[in-house]
């Protein structure tokens, strides 16, 4: 408790408030209204419908939150597995090999998303490695994209995580793989989890490198969101925003309550 | 594992460097098969290191290491089979107890129809087969403490390595699980174990020889007693157990501090020279006797059971620890000390400056 005065406290909440509500917790209640509105001319939205909400889990729409389900879950799981095998091996190198596989991982956050999605199309365009026109390049960019955040929050774990147990272990005639499988990877756990979490929230919302790949047949829910609102299909493309977060909520709600069953401390 | 072998551990010219830091200097010493060796020394001094050189957790720079017969130098840790508690206890924090135990074992490959009699042996041999559901988040400091020596006993090594595994513990579960280590020892009297310790108490009560460390060397090995009782060097002198070390001009067959005489056995030391006169505190009594030593009270502290007086003799503090005084002497009074010419060890200076 940094402030201690009654007064003091109402005053941050307060602040808090006055920043926060208009910051992040408006916008999101504008989606909202706007989704069960047909007009929005005055201050309110009028016209109260749940047309929108027919049309956001139907047909097209419906087929686009199911290829971003796919996609996100392909494209965690493939970066979870890449990411922690890299920082698992990155902090078994010495300090010099680490430090240039730490930078070769941070490339696709420091570089824009669009430029990330460019590379992508143009690298797998041409034969032998033809993927431009299926879903596997979408998925691809998106585990490229996601990668650099597992990367970088298994490898935060490792460094925390206690040698010790990894010498216990040892001195109790454990062979590296066997201390890898039954000590190391269960005490990672929850920031495996963590991470899985992050990358496929940030999948479920790629839209600038997805919107150079996607196939006709593999739209995923973003895209459709901004090809409505382009049509000028605002309270549409609204209902649908607000399935995707929705979706995506779930998903990290139910991630959330494996991590605290894995959790030991 | 160890065959027929006499020895538990062999230390055979051991150095260990971190760059140009040495933290370990050719260190050579032996553990006999069943012997609890204890390294003392501060911190700092190259004994941790000495057992990690033995777990496999440092590669040594020159010499060998043995356990039993075997040269494990090259060995990784998992190939080595020592049994080893440190001072976090490091339970894998996801195992049950009985998990825990039985992990040495399922890693080990060990015939499965055995593994749980094993563990339940090793959890009553510690006292903890009521706890084997538990997870170790739900033990104390002490009870982790036998856990993981359960654990590292359940693999039946030949060899024990203890790092500094009571100083977590509070001083009441220090003493009872000292006497919980002795015993275990007099249950298992083939298991050697190397017991790395600064706590000279732990050293003195659990250990068959004592080897004790300063500035990555081996100073002394020896008996707790004969460390203690004739120590070699004032290292050792002050390290185990409190100590006066006076320095002396030594005649024949008595020593001179200031103007007083004192006559002690001079045997080894040259007539002549300076050396140190080793006396431990609570064999220097209060009032006149033989080799009597005159001064003045400079301080006086109760401790409940005695009293450690401190008197300044010829420009010399001397520490007297006597029995608990009626009436204490004040400070700055003028008494005498004096101690039995048996009680004292005259160190020369060759030897205590070896460092």
């Amino acid at each position: 408790m940094l402030v201690h005065s009654r007064k003091g406290k109402w005053t941050l909440w307060a602040l808090f408030l006055v920043l926060f509500v208009p910051l992040f917790a408006l916008p999101l209640l504008v989606i909202v209204a706007a989704s069960f509105a047909t007009n929005w001319s005055g201050a309110f939205p009028s016209g109260p419908t749940v047309e929108h909400y027919a049309a956001a889990t139907r047909g097209e729409s419906l087929e686009a939150l199911t290829t971003s389900l796919v996609t996100a879950l392909a494209a965690s799981l493939l970066a979870l597995l890449m990411g922690s095998w890299a920082a698992l091996a990155a902090h078994a190198l010495p300090k010099r090999g680490k430090r240039l596989l730490d930078t070769l991982f941070v490339l696709p956050v420091a570089v824009p998303s669009v430029v990330v999605g460019l590379a992508v199309l143009v690298a797998f365009s041409q034969p032998p490695f033809l993927l431009n026109g299926t879903r596997w390049i979408v998925i691809l960019a998106h585990t490229v994209l996601v990668t650099a955040f597992a990367y970088q929050s298994v490898s935060a774990a490792i460094v925390r995580l206690d040698p010790a147990y990894e010498q216990a272990a040892a001195s109790l005639g454990a062979k590296p793989s066997y201390v890898l499988w039954k000590v190391k990877l269960p005490l990672l756990l929850p920031s495996l989890n963590a991470a899985a979490g992050l990358c496929f929230a940030l999948s479920m919302g790629e839209l600038s490198a997805t919107m150079m790949l996607y196939p006709p047949d593999w739209m995923p829910l973003p895209v459709r969101i901004f090809t409505a609102t382009d049509r000028g299909s605002l309270f549409t493309g609204s209902a649908v925003a607000v399935v995707l977060m929705g979706a995506t909520l779930l998903v990290l709600l139910a991630v959330s309550r494996i991590r605290t069953r894995a959790s030991y401390r | 594992m160890s065959g027929g072998s006499d020895i538990g551990i062999r230390f055979d010219g051991v150095s260990v460097a971190y760059g140009a830091n040495t933290v370990l200097d050719s260190l050579d010493l032996t553990v006999e098969r069943g012997e609890v060796m204890a390294l003392l020394g501060p911190s700092g001094s190259g004994k941790t290191t000495a057992l990690r050189a033995v777990a496999g957790f440092v590669q040594p720079v020159r010499g060998r290491v043995l356990i039993g017969d075997r040269d494990v130098t090259d060995l990784p840790p998992h190939r080595r089979g020592v049994g080893m508690v440190v001072q976090s206890y490091a339970l894998f924090p996801h195992l049950r107890v009985e998990d825990n135990v039985a992990f040495g074992l399922k890693a080990q490959k060990a015939d499965k129809a055995g593994i749980p009699a094993r563990v339940a042996e090793a959890l009553e041999m510690t006292g903890m087969a009521g706890y084997a559901k538990r997870y170790p988040r739900e033990l104390s400091g002490g009870q982790q403490q036998r856990v993981a020596i359960a654990r590292a006993l359940a693999i039946r090594p030949g060899v024990l390595l203890l790092d500094e595994p009571l100083s977590a513990l509070d001083a009441q579960l220090r003493s009872g699980m000292l006497a919980e280590l002795a015993r275990l020892h007099r249950e298992l009297p083939e298991v050697s174990i190397l017991y790395v310790t600064h706590d000279q108490v732990e050293a003195l009560t659990l250990a068959d020889r004592i080897a004790v460390m300063d500035q990555a060397r081996l100073q002394d090995c020896g008996t707790p007693q004969e460390l203690y009782r004739s120590p070699r060097t004032e290292f050792t002198a002050s390290f185990v157990g409190n100590a006066n070390l006076l320095p002396v001009r030594v005649g024949d067959g008595q020593v001179r501090l200031g103007d007083a005489e004192l006559t002690v056995d001079t045997a080894g030391v040259a007539a002549g020279t300076t050396a140190t006169l080793c006396v431990r505190p609570h064999l220097v009594g209060l009032g006149e006797g033989v080799n009597a030593l005159r001064g003045t009270v400079a301080e006086v502290q109760w401790r409940g059971a005695t009293h450690r007086l401190y008197v300044d003799v010829a420009g010399q503090r001397v520490k007297a620890d006597v029995r608990e005084l009626r009436v204490p002497p004040a400070l700055g009074e003028r008494v005498a000390l004096h101690f039995a010419p048996e009680d004292a060890v005259l160190l020369s200076a060759g030897v205590s400056a070896d460092e």
